[in-house]
Protein backbone atom coordinates (compact mmCIF):
# COMPACT_ATOMS: atom_id res chain seq x y z
CA UNK A 1 0.00 0.00 0.00
CA UNK A 2 1.32 3.29 -1.27
CA UNK A 3 0.94 6.10 1.39
CA UNK A 4 -0.59 9.18 0.20
CA UNK A 5 2.19 12.34 0.57
CA UNK A 6 -0.42 14.92 1.73
CA UNK A 7 0.18 18.15 0.11
CA UNK A 8 0.78 20.96 1.57
CA UNK A 9 0.02 24.87 1.16
CA UNK A 10 0.84 27.12 3.42
CA UNK A 11 -0.07 30.57 4.18
CA UNK A 12 1.84 33.16 1.67
CA UNK A 13 3.31 30.46 -0.39
CA UNK A 14 -0.81 29.55 -1.33
CA UNK A 15 -1.74 33.11 -1.72
CA UNK A 16 1.70 33.21 -4.33
CA UNK A 17 0.36 30.23 -6.36
CA UNK A 18 -2.85 31.81 -6.66
CA UNK A 19 -1.11 35.07 -7.86
CA UNK A 20 0.99 33.69 -10.08
CA UNK A 21 -1.89 31.51 -11.81
CA UNK A 22 -3.84 35.46 -12.05
CA UNK A 23 -1.12 36.49 -14.16
CA UNK A 24 -1.57 34.11 -17.30
CA UNK A 25 -2.37 35.15 -20.62
CA UNK A 26 -6.33 34.41 -19.86
CA UNK A 27 -7.79 36.30 -17.02
CA UNK A 28 -8.73 34.02 -13.99
CA UNK A 29 -11.74 34.94 -12.02
CA UNK A 30 -11.03 37.00 -8.87
CA UNK A 31 -10.60 34.14 -6.05
CA UNK A 32 -13.80 35.11 -3.37
CA UNK A 33 -12.00 35.43 -0.21
CA UNK A 34 -13.83 33.72 2.66
CA UNK A 35 -12.65 35.01 6.54
CA UNK A 36 -12.71 32.19 9.14
CA UNK A 37 -11.74 33.08 12.81
CA UNK A 38 -10.18 30.34 15.03
CA UNK A 39 -10.96 30.73 18.66
CA UNK A 40 -10.73 27.67 21.16
CA UNK A 41 -12.54 25.49 20.59
CA UNK A 42 -14.25 26.49 17.38
CA UNK A 43 -14.51 27.91 13.85
CA UNK A 44 -16.46 30.92 12.29
CA UNK A 45 -18.75 29.90 10.18
CA UNK A 46 -18.41 26.27 10.98
CA UNK A 47 -20.03 25.97 7.67
CA UNK A 48 -18.87 27.41 4.50
CA UNK A 49 -20.74 27.04 0.77
CA UNK A 50 -18.31 27.39 -2.03
CA UNK A 51 -19.07 26.02 -5.75
CA UNK A 52 -17.11 23.97 -7.58
CA UNK A 53 -14.46 25.17 -9.46
CA UNK A 54 -15.01 28.93 -8.22
CA UNK A 55 -11.44 29.91 -6.76
CA UNK A 56 -11.16 30.99 -3.50
CA UNK A 57 -8.66 32.37 -0.73
CA UNK A 58 -9.20 32.03 2.75
CA UNK A 59 -8.26 34.27 5.24
CA UNK A 60 -7.85 32.48 8.68
CA UNK A 61 -7.35 34.26 11.79
CA UNK A 62 -7.13 33.27 15.68
CA UNK A 63 -8.19 35.27 18.41
CA UNK A 64 -6.57 32.92 20.81
CA UNK A 65 -3.86 30.27 20.05
CA UNK A 66 -2.11 28.53 17.77
CA UNK A 67 -4.50 26.30 15.76
CA UNK A 68 -4.62 24.61 11.88
CA UNK A 69 -6.85 24.04 9.67
CA UNK A 70 -6.81 21.09 7.35
CA UNK A 71 -9.47 19.58 4.50
CA UNK A 72 -7.95 16.65 4.33
CA UNK A 73 -10.62 15.73 1.34
CA UNK A 74 -8.50 18.48 -0.50
CA UNK A 75 -4.99 17.73 0.44
CA UNK A 76 -4.39 21.12 1.82
CA UNK A 77 -3.92 23.07 5.22
CA UNK A 78 -2.66 25.69 6.71
CA UNK A 79 -1.24 26.61 10.13
CA UNK A 80 -3.34 29.99 11.87
CA UNK A 81 -0.79 31.88 14.24
CA UNK A 82 -2.25 34.32 16.61
CA UNK A 83 -1.49 37.90 15.43
CA UNK A 84 -1.44 36.96 11.55
CA UNK A 85 -4.06 36.70 8.59
CA UNK A 86 -2.97 33.87 6.95
CA UNK A 87 -4.21 32.78 3.62
CA UNK A 88 -4.85 29.42 1.91
CA UNK A 89 -6.27 29.50 -1.74
CA UNK A 90 -7.95 26.41 -3.42
CA UNK A 91 -10.40 25.96 -6.03
CA UNK A 92 -13.02 23.12 -5.24
CA UNK A 93 -12.77 20.38 -7.78
CA UNK A 94 -15.32 18.28 -6.73
CA UNK A 95 -18.86 18.56 -4.82
CA UNK A 96 -19.57 17.37 -1.68
CA UNK A 97 -19.86 18.35 2.07
CA UNK A 98 -16.32 17.75 3.21
CA UNK A 99 -14.90 18.23 6.99
CA UNK A 100 -12.01 20.79 7.82
CA UNK A 101 -10.75 20.07 10.95
CA UNK A 102 -8.00 21.70 13.38
CA UNK A 103 -5.22 19.89 13.09
CA UNK A 104 -2.93 21.40 15.38
CA UNK A 105 -3.54 20.11 19.35
CA UNK A 106 -5.29 22.91 20.84
CA UNK A 107 -6.98 22.04 24.62
CA UNK A 108 -9.48 19.85 26.24
CA UNK A 109 -12.27 20.28 23.21
CA UNK A 110 -9.36 20.41 20.20
CA UNK A 111 -11.13 17.16 19.28
CA UNK A 112 -14.59 18.54 18.83
CA UNK A 113 -12.72 21.62 16.73
CA UNK A 114 -13.87 20.89 13.00
CA UNK A 115 -16.51 22.79 10.19
CA UNK A 116 -18.05 21.46 7.31
CA UNK A 117 -17.35 22.45 3.28
CA UNK A 118 -20.58 22.36 1.66
CA UNK A 119 -19.44 22.45 -2.27
CA UNK A 120 -22.34 22.39 -4.91
CA UNK B 1 7.31 -30.56 27.07
CA UNK B 2 7.14 -27.21 26.12
CA UNK B 3 3.74 -25.55 26.40
CA UNK B 4 3.38 -23.08 23.59
CA UNK B 5 1.85 -19.98 25.02
CA UNK B 6 0.03 -19.09 21.82
CA UNK B 7 -2.08 -21.94 22.61
CA UNK B 8 -2.25 -21.27 26.30
CA UNK B 9 -3.78 -17.46 24.64
CA UNK B 10 -6.11 -19.03 22.08
CA UNK B 11 -7.71 -21.38 24.92
CA UNK B 12 -7.52 -18.37 27.65
CA UNK B 13 -9.27 -16.29 25.55
CA UNK B 14 -12.54 -18.38 25.06
CA UNK B 15 -13.26 -16.72 28.27
CA UNK B 16 -13.00 -13.33 26.89
CA UNK B 17 -10.19 -12.42 25.19
CA UNK B 18 -9.55 -11.89 21.67
CA UNK B 19 -6.81 -13.47 20.12
CA UNK B 20 -5.36 -11.85 16.79
CA UNK B 21 -2.25 -13.10 14.95
CA UNK B 22 -0.06 -10.36 13.36
CA UNK B 23 0.58 -10.81 10.18
CA UNK B 24 4.61 -10.25 10.33
CA UNK B 25 6.00 -12.50 7.55
CA UNK B 26 8.95 -14.80 9.36
CA UNK B 27 9.49 -18.43 9.44
CA UNK B 28 7.66 -20.88 11.27
CA UNK B 29 8.71 -21.91 14.55
CA UNK B 30 9.42 -26.38 13.85
CA UNK B 31 6.69 -28.12 15.62
CA UNK B 32 7.87 -29.49 19.22
CA UNK B 33 11.09 -26.87 19.15
CA UNK B 34 11.86 -25.48 22.06
CA UNK B 35 11.83 -21.43 22.42
CA UNK B 36 11.85 -18.67 24.99
CA UNK B 37 9.03 -16.25 24.05
CA UNK B 38 8.19 -13.81 26.10
CA UNK B 39 5.02 -11.19 26.08
CA UNK B 40 4.35 -8.20 27.03
CA UNK B 41 1.48 -5.58 27.89
CA UNK B 42 0.49 -2.74 26.12
CA UNK B 43 -2.03 -0.47 27.89
CA UNK B 44 -3.32 3.20 26.04
CA UNK B 45 -5.24 6.27 26.64
CA UNK B 46 -6.12 6.19 30.18
CA UNK B 47 -6.61 9.79 30.32
CA UNK B 48 -6.08 10.24 34.24
CA UNK B 49 -7.98 13.07 34.74
CA UNK B 50 -10.90 13.23 32.71
CA UNK B 51 -14.60 13.64 34.17
CA UNK B 52 -17.44 13.13 32.10
CA UNK B 53 -19.85 10.70 33.68
CA UNK B 54 -21.49 9.99 31.06
CA UNK B 55 -19.00 8.41 29.08
CA UNK B 56 -17.40 6.87 32.61
CA UNK B 57 -19.12 7.35 35.90
CA UNK B 58 -15.77 4.68 37.23
CA UNK B 59 -13.58 7.52 35.47
CA UNK B 60 -11.46 7.43 38.91
CA UNK B 61 -11.89 3.46 39.24
CA UNK B 62 -10.84 2.41 35.96
CA UNK B 63 -7.37 2.44 35.49
CA UNK B 64 -6.93 0.83 39.08
CA UNK B 65 -9.08 -2.05 37.93
CA UNK B 66 -6.67 -2.43 34.74
CA UNK B 67 -3.58 -2.75 37.05
CA UNK B 68 -5.40 -5.42 39.01
CA UNK B 69 -6.69 -7.02 36.01
CA UNK B 70 -2.90 -7.16 34.84
CA UNK B 71 -1.52 -8.11 38.08
CA UNK B 72 -4.46 -11.20 38.18
CA UNK B 73 -2.27 -12.20 34.62
CA UNK B 74 -1.53 -15.75 35.98
CA UNK B 75 1.58 -15.42 33.92
CA UNK B 76 2.91 -11.67 34.35
CA UNK B 77 4.36 -10.05 31.57
CA UNK B 78 8.00 -9.54 31.03
CA UNK B 79 7.07 -5.43 30.37
CA UNK B 80 4.38 -2.91 30.42
CA UNK B 81 4.24 -0.47 28.01
CA UNK B 82 1.68 2.84 27.92
CA UNK B 83 1.27 4.11 24.24
CA UNK B 84 0.20 7.60 25.28
CA UNK B 85 -1.97 9.88 26.77
CA UNK B 86 -1.70 8.67 30.57
CA UNK B 87 -3.20 11.64 31.55
CA UNK B 88 -6.02 14.15 30.10
CA UNK B 89 -5.07 17.30 29.15
CA UNK B 90 -5.24 20.50 31.30
CA UNK B 91 -4.28 23.69 30.43
CA UNK B 92 -2.96 24.20 34.56
CA UNK B 93 0.36 23.47 34.61
CA UNK B 94 0.23 22.34 38.50
CA UNK B 95 -2.78 20.08 37.60
CA UNK B 96 -0.89 18.96 34.72
CA UNK B 97 2.13 17.23 36.98
CA UNK B 98 -0.75 16.75 39.78
CA UNK B 99 -2.27 13.85 37.34
CA UNK B 100 0.82 12.81 36.55
CA UNK B 101 1.97 12.24 39.87
CA UNK B 102 -1.45 10.19 40.60
CA UNK B 103 -1.07 7.89 37.64
CA UNK B 104 2.74 7.27 38.33
CA UNK B 105 1.67 6.22 41.47
CA UNK B 106 -1.26 4.05 40.64
CA UNK B 107 0.74 2.09 38.06
CA UNK B 108 3.21 1.70 41.06
CA UNK B 109 1.29 -1.13 42.00
CA UNK B 110 1.86 -3.05 39.15
CA UNK B 111 3.85 -6.70 40.06
CA UNK B 112 5.82 -6.05 36.58
CA UNK B 113 8.41 -3.27 37.69
CA UNK B 114 9.62 -3.03 33.62
CA UNK B 115 7.75 -0.25 32.72
CA UNK B 116 7.77 1.96 30.00
CA UNK B 117 5.66 5.50 29.14
CA UNK B 118 4.84 7.51 26.08
CA UNK B 119 3.26 10.38 25.83
CA UNK B 120 0.04 11.06 24.17
CA UNK B 121 -1.06 14.88 23.21
CA UNK B 122 -2.98 15.36 26.32
CA UNK B 123 0.13 14.06 28.30
CA UNK B 124 2.70 16.33 26.28
CA UNK B 125 1.38 18.83 23.12
CA UNK B 126 0.31 21.81 25.44
CA UNK B 127 4.18 22.40 27.19
CA UNK B 128 6.17 20.33 24.32
CA UNK B 129 6.47 17.41 26.47
CA UNK B 130 7.56 19.01 29.12
CA UNK B 131 6.12 18.05 32.55
CA UNK B 132 5.95 14.14 30.96
CA UNK B 133 9.81 14.35 30.66
CA UNK B 134 9.68 15.49 34.32
CA UNK B 135 7.92 12.46 35.33
CA UNK B 136 8.29 9.70 32.78
CA UNK B 137 11.51 10.48 31.15
CA UNK B 138 12.53 10.51 27.60
CA UNK B 139 9.49 10.67 24.96
CA UNK B 140 11.52 8.88 22.43
CA UNK B 141 13.72 5.93 22.50
CA UNK B 142 14.87 2.43 21.99
CA UNK B 143 15.33 -0.54 23.96
CA UNK B 144 15.90 -4.66 22.86
CA UNK B 145 14.31 -7.52 24.81
CA UNK B 146 14.79 -10.85 23.78
CA UNK B 147 15.76 -10.15 20.26
CA UNK B 148 13.41 -7.91 19.74
CA UNK B 149 14.11 -4.45 18.96
CA UNK B 150 11.84 -1.69 20.31
CA UNK B 151 11.40 1.87 18.74
CA UNK B 152 9.34 4.62 20.82
CA UNK B 153 8.66 7.14 18.62
CA UNK B 154 7.26 10.39 19.87
CA UNK B 155 4.48 11.84 17.30
CA UNK B 156 2.59 14.32 20.06
CA UNK B 157 4.98 16.32 21.71
CA UNK B 158 4.77 18.97 18.40
CA UNK B 159 1.27 20.33 18.68
CA UNK B 160 0.83 19.70 15.12
CA UNK B 161 1.47 15.97 15.39
CA UNK B 162 4.96 16.11 13.68
CA UNK B 163 7.67 13.50 14.60
CA UNK B 164 9.60 16.07 13.33
CA UNK B 165 13.07 15.96 11.26
CA UNK B 166 15.74 15.93 14.10
CA UNK B 167 13.57 12.71 15.60
CA UNK B 168 13.35 11.36 11.72
CA UNK B 169 17.39 11.48 11.38
CA UNK B 170 17.88 10.06 15.03
CA UNK B 171 14.94 7.45 13.75
CA UNK B 172 16.86 6.69 10.74
CA UNK B 173 20.60 6.24 12.72
CA UNK B 174 19.11 3.90 14.88
CA UNK B 175 17.58 1.57 12.21
CA UNK B 176 20.48 1.77 9.99
CA UNK B 177 22.47 -0.25 12.91
CA UNK B 178 20.33 -2.81 12.05
CA UNK B 179 20.07 -5.74 10.09
CA UNK B 180 16.95 -5.76 7.33
CA UNK B 181 15.44 -9.12 8.90
CA UNK B 182 15.83 -7.56 12.50
CA UNK B 183 12.22 -7.71 14.37
CA UNK B 184 11.20 -4.32 15.12
CA UNK B 185 8.02 -3.21 17.18
CA UNK B 186 7.71 0.38 16.81
CA UNK B 187 5.59 2.10 20.16
CA UNK B 188 3.61 5.40 18.98
CA UNK B 189 0.58 7.14 20.01
CA UNK B 190 -0.90 8.76 16.67
CA UNK B 191 -1.15 6.30 14.00
CA UNK B 192 1.79 7.05 11.45
CA UNK B 193 -0.81 6.11 8.12
CA UNK B 194 -3.71 8.50 7.49
CA UNK B 195 -6.55 6.60 8.98
CA UNK B 196 -8.57 9.31 9.09
CA UNK B 197 -7.20 12.51 8.64
CA UNK B 198 -10.95 14.24 8.63
CA UNK B 199 -10.74 12.82 12.66
CA UNK B 200 -6.63 14.33 13.18
CA UNK B 201 -6.26 10.64 13.28
CA UNK B 202 -2.83 10.91 11.24
CA UNK B 203 0.60 11.56 11.81
CA UNK B 204 1.54 14.63 9.38
CA UNK B 205 5.12 13.48 8.74
CA UNK B 206 4.05 9.70 9.75
CA UNK B 207 4.93 8.41 5.55
CA UNK B 208 8.29 9.83 6.63
CA UNK B 209 8.41 7.19 9.33
CA UNK B 210 7.18 4.13 7.17
CA UNK B 211 9.24 5.18 4.66
CA UNK B 212 12.60 4.59 7.03
CA UNK B 213 11.31 1.59 8.16
CA UNK B 214 9.49 -0.11 4.71
CA UNK B 215 13.49 -1.38 3.51
CA UNK B 216 12.61 -4.06 7.53
CA UNK B 217 11.15 -6.70 6.86
CA UNK B 218 9.94 -7.57 10.47
CA UNK B 219 8.44 -4.47 11.57
CA UNK B 220 4.46 -4.10 13.38
CA UNK B 221 3.54 -0.95 15.07
CA UNK B 222 1.45 -0.46 18.31
CA UNK B 223 -0.08 2.54 19.17
CA UNK B 224 -3.23 4.15 20.71
CA UNK B 225 -4.96 7.58 20.19
CA UNK B 226 -8.16 6.18 18.61
CA UNK B 227 -9.70 4.53 21.86
CA UNK B 228 -10.48 0.96 19.75
CA UNK B 229 -8.84 -1.53 17.99
CA UNK B 230 -8.01 -1.20 14.45
CA UNK B 231 -5.74 -3.66 12.13
CA UNK B 232 -4.12 -2.06 9.00
CA UNK B 233 -1.15 -2.72 6.73
CA UNK B 234 0.72 -0.32 4.76
CA UNK B 235 2.40 -2.70 2.87
CA UNK B 236 3.84 -5.48 4.64
CA UNK B 237 3.79 -3.22 8.23
CA UNK B 238 1.24 -3.99 10.88
CA UNK B 239 -0.06 -1.02 12.45
CA UNK B 240 -2.40 -2.20 15.53
CA UNK B 241 -4.30 -0.08 17.69
CA UNK B 242 -5.24 -0.21 21.12
CA UNK B 243 -8.28 0.10 23.18
CA UNK B 244 -8.51 2.91 26.20
CA UNK B 245 -8.95 2.38 29.74
CA UNK B 246 -11.15 5.51 29.65
CA UNK B 247 -14.27 5.97 26.59
CA UNK B 248 -13.63 4.59 23.49
CA UNK B 249 -14.45 6.12 20.39
CA UNK B 250 -16.71 5.54 17.14
CA UNK B 251 -15.19 3.73 14.28
CA UNK B 252 -13.53 5.96 11.80
CA UNK B 253 -15.27 8.49 9.89
CA UNK B 254 -18.40 6.06 10.75
CA UNK B 255 -20.45 9.32 12.05
CA UNK B 256 -19.97 13.25 11.61
CA UNK B 257 -18.30 13.79 14.47
CA UNK B 258 -15.82 11.89 16.52
CA UNK B 259 -16.86 11.68 20.08
CA UNK B 260 -17.30 9.56 22.89
CA UNK B 261 -19.25 6.71 22.82
CA UNK B 262 -21.40 6.53 25.84
CA UNK B 263 -21.20 4.42 28.72
CA UNK B 264 -23.07 1.26 28.50
CA UNK B 265 -25.13 0.36 32.12
CA UNK B 266 -26.04 -2.78 30.49
CA UNK B 267 -22.53 -3.59 29.33
CA UNK B 268 -20.14 -1.29 32.07
CA UNK B 269 -16.50 -1.07 30.75
CA UNK B 270 -17.70 -2.38 26.74
CA UNK B 271 -14.80 -1.21 24.76
CA UNK B 272 -12.63 -0.29 27.55
CA UNK B 273 -9.42 -3.07 27.53
CA UNK B 274 -5.78 -3.89 27.27
CA UNK B 275 -3.99 -6.37 25.15
CA UNK B 276 -1.24 -8.56 25.64
CA UNK B 277 1.45 -9.30 22.33
CA UNK B 278 3.26 -12.50 22.58
CA UNK B 279 6.71 -12.51 20.87
CA UNK B 280 8.39 -15.71 19.62
CA UNK B 281 12.68 -15.42 19.90
CA UNK B 282 13.07 -18.08 17.35
CA UNK B 283 10.34 -16.46 14.77
CA UNK B 284 9.22 -13.47 13.48
CA UNK B 285 5.04 -13.50 14.68
CA UNK B 286 3.83 -11.92 17.65
CA UNK B 287 -0.02 -13.24 18.86
CA UNK B 288 -2.06 -10.80 20.27
CA UNK B 289 -4.93 -11.29 22.79
CA UNK B 290 -7.47 -8.33 23.79
CA UNK B 291 -8.43 -8.51 27.19
CA UNK B 292 -11.20 -6.25 28.66
CA UNK B 293 -10.60 -4.42 32.26
CA UNK B 294 -13.72 -6.34 33.60
CA UNK B 295 -14.63 -9.45 32.87
CA UNK B 296 -18.55 -10.03 32.37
Amino acid sequence: MVIPRRRFVIGAGAAAVAAIAGAGAFAAPKPRTVKIVARRFQYTPNTVKLEKGEPVVFELTTQDVFMGMNIPDFGIRSDIVPGKTMKLAFTPDKAGTFTFVCDVFCGDGHEGMSGTLVVT
Amino acid sequence: MTIDRRTFLQLAALGGGAVFASSLAGAARAAGADYDDFYFVQLSDAHWGFNGPAVNPDARGTLPKAIEAVNALAEQPDFVVFTGDLTHTTDNPVERRKRMGEFKEIVSKLKVKDVRFMPGEHDAALDHGKAFGEHFGDTHYTFAHKGVNFIALDNVSDPAARIGDEQLAWLSAELARLPKDAKIVVLTHRPLFDLAPQWDWATRDGAKAIELLMPYENVTVFYGHIHQENHRMTGHIAHHSAKSLMFPLPAPMSQPKREPIPWDAQNPYRGLGFREVEAEEKGAKLAITELPVVRA
